[in-house]
């Protein structure tokens, strides 16, 4: 016992120490974090977003600096609070707050203190930043944005919020995101890449070199700039056109799908949102329930699409081969269609296609979309027919174009209509409002759009899309894949010719442009709402949808005014001075026009609604 | 046959192990002292370039201690252990204070620790004094005269106070027991440590309960011839003595440093960044090597410098970050293959006077062995005491040297001695 006493001790001792190294060295692997956020400091260089320009290559969205003071609470020492709050205009509670904030964050890692202040703020800043220990600048690129128009479209950059930083590690405090619009779309494409340094700290915290002679390190990629297909004069005229009216206005060139302008109204500056008052003002604007500026009406707005629906009643029926180009209806301003069923209408005579379509007729296509459902043997298998026709539009559905939001509209299916009528008992009839875009059916502006640029093409369309080039890369395929209809070529010609005649002989005849034919037609919804309470029937929403030059066509316009009462009156004129516009690149010939539709608009209209007083709606000339 | 060339009986396994360790031990201190700007290696401004020059210097004083007669250190044992007391009691007068501690001699831009060396001469002293062949450790004046001379200078040492260096004393208690002192000596003493330990984690009345349950369990099983109530007694009353005035001592007789590194073990609330930064560090250190660490050179907590003393009495966690468990585990491999070898080698003398040196030096390099690896991963409190050969500095790389080339010179010699 004696003897071993010693080497026992020795060997006991041994394997007690390899134990509790294997037990911190391997097993416990806290340390190893530890380490890291000991010695390592993770530095972040910040590329410059990509720039954004129209069609045209003009500069749409550039870039300002702008400088956030960051905070790394365990740095901080020393502290004269009162100086500090002086120097950067804040308060005391503020300071608490933000300080709070970014303890929970995380007292080691940079968190913003005050975001996005100016040059100037920044620079008074700066000259007594070391006197500060634990605050630091980082600079960043802010949107500066070269035109009022667009905010829509462009979306905004925010900062990320704690939600998006767990989701997506490629975020820290701080960082800027695009939301809604081609910010949000090409967030990858325009952002870059951030490059990362890894830093070796010492016990001071004071940065010694490298870590590992940087081969982690990465180089910023800068951002790339990205062409749109917007026309930035086109969106700008169009959102000035919409002068205190609601409404959207979609621009598509048919040839491509390009979008050429995708105007809401009311809209905003884009600016409102960059800086330091950009909460202020976004709280602002979301808060505004009433004309709702960020709600985008071009791609969000269900309508009853009314007349211009039509088309493609007369279109469907024509590829059923239930009418032909010369099948004839009679009209007495209406006609009957059932027991005591009776669709009205504003015309009276006996109409072919043609005539139907320039004058509007109700009962053309009141008969024409019940011989295409009743066609089959069972309404159902009528309307299954009908609405893969539509869908082959692509309608009820999302349209697939590069913007965030989006609306699939409705196109009724067998399916809808069972659960509408449990026990059976419909028929084409029953759901003959359809034909005239009343009834179930909803469009988006830009569903109505897309399918004019459809027309124009006599059957075929490329899903609508804001970009037009990304620097270096190739276009997405969705975007040059031709979508075919199931209507055939042939059965388009009579339908443009009766649209062509909406402005010789029909209803938007007044609306000619001097030099440009154009196809058209006009539209007006019966539209509802709930106030206190009560169902409500509103001013009828104005409408227009056309495309220009008959032949070979460069642009299909949907145009929707709300509460704009008939579509001649409001849709119809503007759709004549965009096209104009976009066409000639000036309105000379329509100037009275011009400044008629651009300094009237409807704000007695909406605010009767809300007056709490009975008024009468589809007044005036 | 006298006086054979040294070098002919000289044990190489020894000595390979302790150049092994004497040349990681640069490497380490070169990786933990390694500045910005790199240097000549021989840069005297810089730590490594000091610790190369003290590997240097220890080799003609290898050359020396082999070279002297084993026989003076027998002869001349006392007079060596006089002069290390002396030392000791002149840091008093002489010494410079590092820390609060009072156990450096400084000449000019370099120190000596006494106490260093002292260890040597207690050796010596009490390897003497066991190698009489009238001397018997059952006897009891025999006893206290061996205890004497190894608590003649640990009193000095604690007076310093130093009690790392004095608790590597403690370690020759090892060597008492090898040469035939009663057992319950250290039966006691460990006793004596586990219910310290106890005490500062459980409520001592606790525990005195606990031990009066195991008293009267060992008295029932003992055969009835052999019971003895009174000793069993006065073993409770002396530990319910004891144990109650743990809690005195802790609040009272130990420094407030020395309670901070026992609550630091025992996790009770200590800050971080205070008193518990050291351990924390360490432990970050060498927790963070992985299996096999990160790589010679790229220790980032070892670059920061966040570690203390870490070319010091801290070495061993650039071992552990940066060599990893696989190295860590090398390194106390060559630690205990040569503390075996040394206890082997002990073992096979022929005379008591080298078998007990060096049991004294295997017992002496066991404790800083065990006493610096374990405070430094959380195992036991922090006590400052340098690692073998490894840590960085003169006075200890040149000590350890005189202490373990002295046996290595006996056991060369034990032909002659026949």
């Amino acid at each position: 016992m004696r003897k071993i006493l010693l080497p026992i001790l020795i060997v006991a001792a041994t394997l007690l120490i390899i134990a509790r190294l294997f037990y911190l060295q391997i097993l416990d692997d806290s340390y190893i974090k530890k380490s890291d956020n000991n010695a390592i400091k993770i530095k972040y260089e910040y590329p410059e977003r990509g720039y954004i320009y129209d069609r045209n290559g003009k500069l749409l969205v550039a870039n300002q600096p702008s400088y956030d003071i960051m905070v790394t609470p365990r740095e901080m020492k020393d502290l004269d609070t009162l100086q500090l709050c002086e120097l950067l205009n804040i308060d005391r509670d503020y300071f608490n707050k933000r300080l709070e904030k970014a303890r929970v964050y995380s007292p080691r890692l940079p968190s913003v203190f005050l975001p996005q202040l100016s040059k100037k703020e920044f620079a008074a800043f700066q000259e007594k930043i070391r006197r500060f220990k634990g605050f630091d600048i980082v600079k960043r690129s802010l949107r500066d944005y070269q035109t009022t128009a667009g905010a829509n479209v462009f979306g905004y950059i925010q900062q990320v919020n704690d939600a998006i930083i767990k989701r997506d590690h490629y975020y820290k405090s701080g960082d800027l995101i695009g939301r809604q619009g081609v910010e949000q779309m090409y967030e990858d494409v325009l952002r870059g890449t951030k490059g990362v340094k890894y830093v070796q700290k010492d016990r001071f915290n004071r940065e010694i070199g490298s870590f590992k002679d940087g081969i982690y390190d990465t180089i910023a990629v800068q951002g790339k700039d990205i062409t749109l297909s917007l026309d930035g004069e086109l969106q700008k005229y169009g959102e000035a056109l919409m002068f205190e009216k609601r409404g959207g206005i979609v621009a598509i060139e048919p040839r491509t799908g390009e979008i050429l302008a995708l105007v809401t109204a009311p809209s905003y500056d884009p600016a409102l949102l960059v800086g330091r008052e950009r909460s202020k003002n976004y709280t602002a604007l979301y808060n505004d329930s009433i004309s709702k500026p960020l709600y985008d009406r071009g791609l969000l707005a269900e309508y009853a699409p009314g007349s211009p629906f039509k088309i493609l009643t007369g279109l469907v029926a024509l590829q059923e081969e239930v009418i032909d180009e010369n099948s004839t209806f009679v009209c007495h301003h209406g006609f009957s269609y059932g027991r005591g069923a009776f669709m009205r209408c504003h015309d009276s005579g006996t109409n072919r296609l043609h005539e139907g379509i320039y004058k509007s007729c109700n009962t053309y296509f009141g008969n024409a979309f019940r011989l295409t459902i009743d066609k089959y043997p069972k309404a159902e298998y009528g309307v299954a027919a009908w609405s893969s026709h539509l869908k082959s539009f692509g309608l009820g559905d999302f349209l697939g174009y590069d913007l965030p939001p989006g609306k699939k509209g409705l196109i009724p299916t067998p399916k809808f209509y069972k659960r509408f009528y449990p026990n059976g008992g419909w028929s084409g009839s029953t759901i003959i409002s359809n034909s005239i875009g009343q009834g179930e059916v909803l469009m988006t502006p830009i569903q109505l759009a897309n399918m004019m640029a459809t027309v124009a093409n006599k059957g075929y369309y490329f899903t609508p899309h804001m970009i037009k080039k990304i620097e270096g890369q190739q276009l997405d395929k969705k975007f040059t894949t031709k979508h075919v209809t199931t209507i055939d070529k042939q059965y388009f010609q009579p339908v443009i010719d009766g649209l062509f005649d909406v402005y010789n002989l029909g209803t938007a005849s007044r609306l000619r442009v001097e030099g440009i034919e154009i196809c058209g037609k006009t539209g007006t919804a019966e539209n509802f709402m709930k106030i206190a309470g009560k169902r409500t029937q509103l001013d009828d929403h104005s409408i227009f949808v056309a495309f220009a030059p008959r032949d070979n066509p460069k642009i299909a316009i949907a145009v929707f005014v709300e509460n704009g009462y008939w579509g001649a009156r409001w849709a119809g004129p503007i759709t004549s001075l965009m096209i104009e516009k976009y066409l000639k690149g000036n309105t000379d010939s329509q100037k009275a026009r011009e400044e008629y539709i651009m300094t009237n608009g409807l704000k007695a209209t909406y605010e009767k609604y809300l007056s709490g007083q009975p008024f009468l709606i589809n007044q005036g000339r | 046959m006298k006086n054979q060339k040294v070098t002919n009986n000289m044990d190489w396994v020894t000595i390979l192990l302790y150049a092994i360790l004497v040349v990681m031990g640069w490497m380490t201190i070169y990786s933990a002292s390694l500045p910005e700007q790199t240097t000549s290696l021989f840069d005297l401004s810089q730590i490594y370039g000091k610790q190369i020059l003290f590997i240097i210097g220890s080799v003609p004083l290898i050359i020396v201690v082999l070279s002297i007669d084993a026989k003076i250190y027998d002869k001349y044992a006392f007079i060596f252990y006089g002069f290390a007391l002396l030392l000791l009691a002149g840091l008093f007068v002489f010494g410079s204070s590092h820390k609060g501690q009072t156990n450096w001699y400084s000449f000019g831009g370099f120190s000596v620790q006494p106490s260093e060396f002292a260890k040597i001469a207690t050796s010596l002293v009490l390897a003497k004094f066991l190698s009489d062949v009238q001397i018997n450790l059952k006897n009891t004046n025999h006893q206290l005269i061996a205890l004497g001379i190894i608590f003649l200078p640990v009193m000095l040492i604690m007076l310093q106070p130093d009690a790392g260096s004095a608790m590597i004393f403690m370690a020759l208690m090892i060597v008492l027991y090898r040469e035939g002192l009663p057992g319950w000596y250290l039966a006691t003493g460990g006793i004596a440590i586990v219910l310290f330990i106890l005490a500062l984690l459980i409520k001592p009345a606790i525990l005195v309960g606990l031990c009066l349950i195991i008293i009267l369990i060992q008295y029932f099983i003992t055969r009835r011839a052999l019971r003895n109530p009174i000793i069993s007694a006065l073993a409770l009353v002396a530990i319910a003595a004891f144990v109650f005035s743990v809690d005195y001592v802790f609040e009272n007789v130990l420094e407030a440093h020395q309670k901070d590194r026992i609550n630091v073990l025992f996790d009770k609330d200590v800050d971080m960044q205070s008193e518990g930064y050291n351990l924390n560090q360490s432990l970050i250190a060498i927790g963070s090597g992985g299996w096999f660490g990160k790589g010679y050179l790229e220790g980032t907590q070892t670059k920061g410098g966040f570690v203390p003393e870490q070319h010091t009495d801290y070495i061993f966690t650039t071992v552990g970050e940066e060599w990893g468990f696989a190295g860590a585990v090398l390194v106390i491999a060559v630690f205990i293959t040569l503390l075996l070898r040394i206890v082997y080698l002990a073992e096979r003398q022929k005379s008591k006077l080298s078998r007990t040196y060096g049991y004294c030096v295997a017992s002496i390099l066991f404790m800083h062995f065990f006493v610096n690896i374990t405070m430094l991963i959380k195992l036991f409190p922090t006590v400052g005491v340098p690692l073998p050969f490894f840590s960085y500095g003169g006075s200890s790389l040149w000590a350890f040297t005189i202490l373990l080339f002295i046996f290595i010179k006996m056991d060369a010699n034990k032909v002659n001695e026949w």
